[in-house]
């Protein structure tokens, strides 16, 4: 049986506004750094290292980890829950969804330490 | 427990599948390759900001080819999942979700401008 207790909040309406909202942040992080690198070409290290410095735009990288963490969590349980079943792959595919789900849920933890690392440690 | 008896009455393998239908796959495909094109990009990020010396390395290493391969991957992954969900998002707001059309529509606006800038991403890359 497909359950929810693996989804991200449980509550089908939560996942789908939790989906749109962290697709917004995601969104304005790209625009935004790719308006800033089209805007300063050959940008130098020392200016690369000093807006990334800068403490608003460490909150926004780290909002927009956050919001990759909630978004793949919801959308890879989606994909799981979808084409991991037992009509499609047999009686075994229960538990290898649980596995998978389980390495989904590790791969988002080493993203969002390596973020943080990465963010603070400049 | 799961009724095996339970009928499916979309063998989508032996039908004809809308645009619509391949919009909303490739949105998946290109969402799991996003996620694992992340571990790329927080590589490039990492370099980005760890020293200078790492910092003009950068340089010649996207120029290597397995690895202009595995940015320009991710990139277009990445550009045609967001192309992909905005078309959702402006649906959610009611816009062009009322008849088939629309949707069908939609999906191939959202083709179009995806390719568009899979075509920006490409020439990008391969100026490295």
């Amino acid at each position: 049986m497909v359950g929810i207790v693996s989804s991200f909040s449980r509550s089908g309406v939560t996942n789908w506004l939790i989906q749109r909202i962290s697709a917004v942040v995601m969104t304005a992080y790209i625009l935004f750094v790719t308006a800033y690198l089209l805007a300063n070409p050959g940008i130098s290290y020392a200016q690369w290292a000093e807006l990334n410095s800068l403490l608003s735009m460490r909150l926004f990288s780290l909002l927009t980890m956050a919001s990759i963490a909630s978004h793949a969590w919801i959308g890879i349980w989606c994909v799981l829950t979808d084409y991991v079943t037992v009509r499609l792959l047999g009686p075994k595919a229960d538990m290898i969804r649980k596995v998978l789900q389980v390495g989904m849920v590790a791969v988002i933890l080493v993203y969002l330490v390596w973020a943080i690392d990465i963010l603070w440690g400049i | 427990m799961v009724d095996k008896k339970r009928p499916v009455n979309l063998d989508l393998g032996t039908i004809r599948l809308p645009i619509t239908s391949y919009v909303s796959i490739l949105h998946r495909i290109s969402g799991v390759i996003t996620f694992f094109g992340l571990a790329v990009m927080l590589w490039l990020l990492d370099l980005s900001l760890d020293s200078e010396q790492s910092f003009n390395m950068l340089k010649d290493l996207v120029a290597h080819p397995a690895v202009t391969f595995f940015v320009w991957g991710s990139l277009i992954a990445l550009a045609y999942h967001t192309v992909a969900g905005i078309r959702h998002l402006v649906m959610d707001f009611g816009l062009g979700e009322e008849s088939f059309n629309s949707g069908r529509n939609s999906a191939w606006i959202a083709v179009a401008l995806s390719l568009l800038v899979i075509l920006v991403i490409t020439s990008w890359v391969l100026s490295w």
